[in-house]
């Protein structure tokens, strides 16, 4: 266990590092790297500074690590488009995207473990077939047509739901929440079904297959022979062993919300660090561009080891002896 | 004492497929009374699992009994359904199945397991539950009973885990326990070990034993009467030690001397030619006709109903007579 | 003949025949390609060349005549007078293009380098494996939008436009490369074992000759599979990096672009810019994800 966790934790250090590189050398190639740390309001003197600081012409590796420790210590450049400190805006738009990535995982695990039990034990009902067949639909619908499909039917034919933006925020601190107005609550719903839905289909299906093998298992059958309810035997025996699979899979989906959430929040121009990004590229802001992808890396590659590290706890078989291969 | 536990008439199991509807089990009658151990015998397909797993309800779909009564102390039991069979289980009839490692649940503890089983069945508090499954464990010789309550499946050895299976299956005090090969899957080692537990506790308690298995070796240990199986009918029935020692089938008879036990000191193990038949591909008449050495022109046309001979009882025209 | 005849016979063609969802899937897959590829001919408009547009056009409504010109459109015009229909075509032109190129691209990469990986082994297997799990652990789409960030960055403003749509094959091939990558190396250690294959290696054929000839064409069959759904993958890709404003120029619209415009309208009424490119962009994914799916099924020896 230990031995295992040591290399996951190392294996992750190294993918931070690629990706630093990345970042790094999209600073440091890719337009001025000097506008790209100071901005354009800048004086002759920071630029003799900067220079020095990030010893331009030192070899490769020192400027790399300069950069990394830069990053880490909250200075990752100046934006172009909005001459702000980069981890300033980051700071300020953060708050509303990992709202919106929770909502969604939790719509997504939620309404995905339960479709995927009810048709798994139903497998046969209409319910469950109508089910099935919808969510072939929704695997083939791209994310942003139904983030459309969703604000024509809700904001413009019935009106009940906001078609863009946040609502009312409070502000707790640095942080902005919208979970305390009304306003903000309404405009969290169909942003967060939008993310979700992706996510709930393949969980769903996931969960669905999974309980269908584990129902065809030997112990079920004893369970049912030892005169054990059908409700213990789905939910206390059935599920148990359905979920361990299906908790790394979601566990690893969860980084993908954040990822697919640049998609939804510029369906509903939510000022999250998505849209952030999609903004940056259209305007090619470098640093804005490069510390996106380092702050989505740590948090993706945060998950994964998390999610692994837990999958330890929940399967006993696996605490006691244990050779892991690598795929 | 009167009633038997167990009392199976005519049992005919159907499985309905595209091409035809199948009869594993074809007519299969006998009685189990209490604290008996009854052996059931024969080849692979021979229908005995398919005549257990009728008789505790778990017969996978689209098989289905179609034919004959199952009576458990007299009352029928066949035609339940849902809460009223599930009511059986466990409590009147127990199941032992062949592979102890699958049969019990990787996730959760072999105490929660016992538990929830008794639980159910039995109206005791947690704390007298959990004592219940300690002796449990205890009785099937689990060493160190209180704290591998909260083991692991994984964590036991494959006799050890047979041994707290046979814990499951008694715990909720059933009359009857259907024993499915219940060591085919152990080392040889543990077989007889295993067997004697199985044996012992029945004893002790009056639970009368189903035995499905295809080895001589533990009928002639264990089981009080045996009844041989052949193509989904029943070929013979009767006390143990005379079906082994003087069989009167020609099918069992073969089976004899085809058993290394059976038939020590032969210096060749005899072969009965030819196999037995597929389900959809039987015989006109009696299905083990074709390899029969006895067989006359009657057989191919009309399938013998059991003759009785004492206590035995043997399904063929020309039963007894001829020594092996 | 015999030889179209004996394929037309065997169980694969058998199977297609027989299944209702594939022939339909094909015949609308075959039907939207034709579209687009004879789109010059079929369309009675060109969207890209901006001399044709006329502003005064905009917001025609399907089928009727325009309030300014009197011209009909039969599926209405967009903001810049565009009409929908042929800018469907056209549009449809790009996404197929794209999605066809890069997937191309993709299969050609990942092949390649999962045919060496698994043949060569040692460092060159760890070094191409480890950049793929590396890889693997961001979602395609983020990997394509920053591909193109970063290569519209190295781009000089001027060239931008007309650069976009390579970059954009680029940008979602190189996403998309590695699930390719990964089949072929396992399937290459499987048969770098089998007979045939140490006997061209003491024959003394060159690897190459040996990848190429001898094992590729027995890992064809998954990787057949993957290039389908990686298509319908891509052409969803490309429609939504246009919707994002980070694909197809706006001289250039595709479908996601359309999309795009549509949106802003949603609420004015001008219902018909959206409507008529997400149905097709709809019926050109399901379709060929349908596709894929009943190639799968056939194709899994599992199920024979």
């Amino acid at each position: 266990m230990l031995a295992y966790s040591i290399r996951r934790v190392f294996q992750s250090i190294v993918v931070l590092l690629v990706v630093g590189l990345v970042a790094f050398s999209m600073f440091r190639f890719v337009g001025d790297p000097i506008d790209n740390m100071l901005g354009q309001e800048r004086t002759d003197a920071d630029i003799e500074r900067l220079r020095g600081e990030l010893g331009l012409d030192r070899p490769f590796l020192v400027q790399y690590g300069r950069f990394l420790t830069n990053a880490a210590t909250g200075n990752i450049g100046i934006s172009y488009r909005q001459g702000r400190p980069v981890a300033d805006i980051l700071v300020e738009r953060a708050p509303a995207t990992l709202e919106l990535a929770a909502v969604s995982g939790l719509f997504a695990m939620i309404m995905g473990v339960g479709l995927g039990v009810f048709t798994a034990i139903r497998r046969n009902g209409i319910m469950a077939n109508v089910i099935m067949t919808v969510s072939l639909l929704g695997v083939s619908l791209p994310t942003f047509l139904i983030g459309i499909l969703l604000i024509y039917l809700f904001a413009v034919e019935l009106g009940w739901l906001p078609s863009f933006g946040r609502g009312d925020t409070v502000k707790i601190g640095s942080w902005s929440t919208g979970f305390l107005t009304a306003s903000g609550l309404k405009a969290l719903i169909l942003p967060s079904i939008t993310l979700g839905l992706y996510q709930m289909t393949l969980i769903m299906r996931l969960v669905r297959s999974e309980m269908l093998e584990v129902l065809r298992a030997e112990y079920i059958r004893f369970a049912r022979a030892r005169g054990l309810r059908e409700r213990a035997i789905n939910f206390h025996h059935a599920l148990k062993n359905t979920l361990v699979p299906v908790i790394t899979v979601t566990g690893l989906q969860l980084g993908a919300i954040i990822a697919f959430a640049i998609i939804t929040e510029t369906v509903f121009q939510w000022p999250g660090v998505g849209l952030l990004f999609i903004n940056a590229i259209q305007f090619v802001d470098i640093p804005v561009m490069a510390a996106y992808l380092m702050l989505i890396s740590v948090m993706f590659v945060g998950i994964n080891l998390v999610v692994d590290l837990l999958y330890f706890s929940i399967d006993p078989r696996l605490r006691i002896d244990r050779t892991v291969s690598e795929g | 004492m009167d009633v038997p536990v167990l009392s199976v008439r005519d049992l005919v199991v159907e499985i309905p497929t595209r091409h035809a509807l199948l009869r594993p089990v074809n007519g299969v009658t006998f009685d189990i009374a209490r604290g008996e151990i009854v052996g059931m015998v024969g080849e692979s397909g021979a229908g005995k699992s398919m005549t257990g797993n009728a008789v505790i309800g778990l017969l996978d779909r689209p098989a289905r009994v179609s034919g004959g009564e199952i009576l458990l102390h007299g009352e029928r039991i066949d035609q339940l359904r849902g809460e009223d069979l599930r009511r059986l289980r466990g409590k009147h009839i127990g199941m032992v199945f062949q592979d102890p490692l699958t049969s019990l649940n990787p996730l959760l503890t072999i105490g929660e397991q016992l538990m929830e089983t008794i639980v159910e069945h039995l109206n005791v508090s947690e704390v007298e539950a959990r004592q219940r499954a300690v002796d449990g464990l205890k009785e099937v010789g689990i060493p160190a009973a209180e704290q591998r309550m909260d083991a692991y499946p994984h964590q036991f050895s494959g006799g050890m885990r047979q041994r707290v299976v046979i814990a499951l299956a008694l715990c909720a005090e059933p009359s009857l326990i259907i024993a499915d090969e219940p060591t085919t899957a152990l080392d040889v080692s543990v077989q007889a070990q295993i067997i004697a537990l199985l044996k012992r506790l029945c004893r002790e308690r009056g639970t009368s034993v189903m035995l499905i298995t295809h080895d001589m070796g533990v009928i002639a240990e264990t089981a009080d009467r045996v009844a041989v199986l052949y193509a989904g009918r029943m070929a013979e029935l009767g006390p143990a030690r005379d079906v082994l020692s003087d069989p009167m089938h020609p099918y069992t008879i073969g089976l004899m001397g085809s058993t290394p036990l059976a038939s020590a000191g032969k210096k060749r193990l005899h072969q009965i030619d030819g196999a037995m038949p597929r389900l959809d591909a039987l015989p006109e008449g009696c299905a083990f006709n074709p390899r029969c050495t006895r067989a006359k022109d009657r057989c191919s046309s009309d399938p013998a109903p059991t003759l009785a001979a004492g206590d035995n009882r043997a399904a063929c025209w020309f039963a007894g007579g001829e020594q092996k | 003949m015999e030889r179209v005849a004996r394929a037309w016979n065997s169980d694969f063609m058998w199977s297609f025949r027989h299944s209702p969802v594939a022939v339909v899937s094909l015949a609308l897959v075959l039907l939207l390609v034709f579209a687009a590829v004879f789109a010059p001919l079929v369309a009675p408009y060109n969207p890209f060349d901006p001399a044709s547009l006329n502003l005064m056009n905009g917001f025609s409504p399907p089928m009727e005549p325009n309030a300014f010109t009197g011209d009909v459109f039969w599926l209405g015009t967009d903001d810049q007078g565009r009409d929908v229909f042929s800018t469907i075509l056209y549009g449809m032109r790009i996404s197929l293009f794209v999605g066809f190129t890069a997937v191309l691209f993709a299969l050609v990469l990942g092949v390649s380098l999962g045919l060496i990986a698994g043949y060569v082994g040692g460092w060159t297997e760890t070094a191409i494996m480890r950049v793929a799990d590396v890889q693997l652990t961001f979602p395609a789409i983020l990997v394509a939008m920053l591909i193109f960030g970063i290569a519209k960055g190295i781009t000089p403003v001027d060239m931008r436009d007309e650069m976009a749509i390579w970059v954009l094959i680029i940008a979602i091939g190189l996403s998309d490369w590695v699930q390719f990558a990964r089949v072929v190396r396992g399937a290459t250690l499987v048969e770098k074992n089998k007979e045939y294959v140490q006997a061209a290696r003491l024959i003394g054929r060159r690897p190459g000759a040996i990848m190429l000839r001898h094992i590729l064409p027995n890992v064809l069959s998954p990787v057949l599979v993957i290039a389908t759904i990686s298509l319908a993958l891509a052409i969803i890709a490309e429609a939504t990096l246009s919707f994002l404003g980070v694909g197809a120029p706006p001289t250039q619209p595709s479908l996601g672009t359309l999309i795009r415009i549509g949106q802003g309208y949603l609420f004015s009424g001008e219902w018909w810019i959206i409507l008529f490119p997400a149905i097709t962009l709809l019926a050109l994914a399901l379709s060929v994800n349908l596709l894929g799916d009943w190639l799968r099924d056939a194709l899994n020896p599992k199920l024979r």
